[in-house]
């Protein structure tokens, strides 16, 4: 199963706004040819937009984890809870 | 909201409720925040609650609460891409009262656990993420900046039971976050099987349960472990990696999940099974030295906020519960002698140090470190056992004196005996 299939499964109260933010574009670009969080981030929030040159961010469909947080080598993105009440609500945990 | 109570709790799983109900049964006045729709609705475990430390404060629970099985057998599986080493511990005697650990599902468990909190007296407030500490003029934490039009709530004292994520904990000073190799990242799935399924493929009589670790192959050479809990009628699967080689490895913990499942020795116990839930958790495993400054001024920090867990034996929510239970304690304390500075609230961190939590986190101190610095445990280690337990389970026309001598050629060629014995002797330095 694909996450995107998971994700599926997940009960999502998706805010407006987001609560994750790449701090400096620059360094995804310039730094990180890896781009790490693309990779790791196990709900796959993260993802290189060849185009704009430039990390999106799906907050959308965040499981709250926080692993991105840590798992930046540059510590460039910025993680902070949800508004109360959205975002992921597990029912079994 | 602008108002006051005696304690704010921020975050309303094992910790903080642990906390909530010494303090409302305490006689204080105390607010429990939580930001999901209803306790439990944001928290993960892997999904072994151990007995002891809830039946301190909920004297037989598990009689009404809703667990899902409980634990009669045990197993590790030291595995390779192929086979499995296993070994385990079975006894009916886990089934009787009092039991020794159950499988619960947090978010089934919690609400539970939050209306025995309510009805003790607590108030708790759901829907609310605290975004914010009150600092007064002299650095004392006052109260909690709740992220809702005039949120603001002032206590005596705050307790932050916020989970691994501890942003407020992080502003208070008392921590600089997690580093890479301080947590593990596990991903877990809820599959949906029938009881009847679960009891037949795991060998187990209605109500009782079994666990699996998996070790070796099981996390592709990464410091971790799968898993595998029974249910009442879902299995819980799962696998967990320490961060730093998750990010290294370029693979996606999703793909380390499905990867493990076409395991031949995991893939008939679920198979036909129904993933219903799919969930991430990352778990503060960085030990004793890693954990943050447990309180100041008007504030404690108590569970996953304060990297209370043992990886090794993977406990967690029992570690949470004695630490919000003794915090809250402290707390009462502080609020009969009017004060609570630090010179009150440090017998938090002197009580638990006095407790297995502590205890253990500075005997696992090392862990982390060992076993990334030995990757030979985890890799080679599970190869050669597997090689020995197949040469000897091989009958073919061999002479049992030549096969033993031939288990012994093999053993040694893959790994010197004196290697294998300072192996032996440092893993024992650093774990036992």
């Amino acid at each position: 199963m694909t996450i995107q299939d998971k994700l599926y499964l997940d009960r999502f109260n998706a805010d407006k706004q987001s609560h994750l933010f790449i701090i400096d574009p620059d360094v995804c670009l310039y730094q990180c040819p890896e781009q790490y969080c693309t990779k790791f981030c196990p709900a796959h929030v993260y993802e290189w937009d060849a185009e704009a040159q430039k990390i999106l961010v799906g907050y959308e469909g965040c499981v709250e984890c926080g692993t991105c947080r840590i798992g930046c080598p540059f510590r460039n993105i910025k993680w902070l809870n949800p508004r109360g009440g959205y975002g992921v609500q597990y029912r079994q945990g | 909201m602008a108002e006051r109570f005696d304690v704010v709790i921020v975050g309303a799983g094992p910790a903080g409720l642990s906390a909530g109900l010494v303090l409302a049964r305490g006689g204080a006045n105390v607010l429990i925040l939580e930001r999901g729709e209803y306790p439990g609705s944001k928290n993960v475990m892997g999904g072994v609650l151990y007995r002891h430390q809830l039946d301190e404060l909920l004297p037989g629970f598990w009689r009404e609460a809703p667990i899902e099985r409980t634990i009669v057998e045990q197993n590790y599986w030291l595995m390779t891409p192929d086979s499995a080493v296993t070994f385990g511990y079975r006894t009916p005697r886990w089934a009787d009262d009092p039991p020794n650990n159950f499988t619960v599902l947090r978010a089934k468990f919690d609400p539970w656990f939050a209306k025995k909190v309510e009805e003790a007296g607590a108030t708790l407030i759901t829907r609310t993420t605290v975004v914010d500490l009150i600092h007064d003029d002299r650095g004392r934490v006052v109260g909690v900046v709740a992220g809702r039009p005039e949120g603001e709530v002032y206590a005596d004292v705050v307790i932050l039971a916020e989970g691994v994520n501890n942003l407020l904990t992080q502003k208070a000073g008392l921590h600089d976050d997690w580093k890479m190799n301080e947590a593990a990242l596990a991903v877990k799935e809820v599959i949906e099987l029938p009881r009847e399924k679960i009891e037949d493929r795991f060998g187990l009589e209605p109500g009782q349960g079994a666990t699996v670790e998996m070790l070796g192959d099981a996390t592709a050479g990464m410091l971790g472990m799968g898993f595998l809990y029974t249910n009442k009628e879902s299995v819980s699967f799962g696998v967990g990696v320490l961060v730093k080689h998750l990010v290294y490895s370029g693979m996606n913990p999703n793909q380390l999940l499905e990867r493990l499942k076409q395991h031949p020795k995991v893939r008939k116990l679920i198979e036909g099974g129904k993933v219903i839930e799919y969930s991430a958790k990352l778990i503060p495993e960085g030990g004793y030295k890693a954990i943050p400054r447990l309180f100041k001024d008007g504030l404690m920090v108590v569970g996953d906020a304060a990297g209370l867990t043992n990886a090794i034996h993977r406990e967690g929510s029992n570690l949470a519960m004695t630490s919000g239970r003794i915090a809250g304690e402290v707390a009462l304390e502080a609020l009969a002698e009017g004060d609570s500075s630090s010179r009150v609230l440090c017998r938090y961190q002197q009580r638990l140090e006095e407790t297995y939590v502590l205890k253990d986190l500075k005997k696992y101190n090392h862990a982390n470190e060992f076993f990334d610095e030995n990757p030979q445990f985890l890799r080679d280690y599970p190869e050669l056992l597997s090689r020995v337990m197949r040469e000897f389970f091989t009958v073919d026309s061999t002479p049992k004196w030549d096969k033993q001598a031939k288990i012994i050629r093999m053993v040694r060629q893959q790994r010197p005996l004196w290697r294998i014995a300072y192996d032996l002797y440092s893993m024992w330095r650093a774990i036992g």
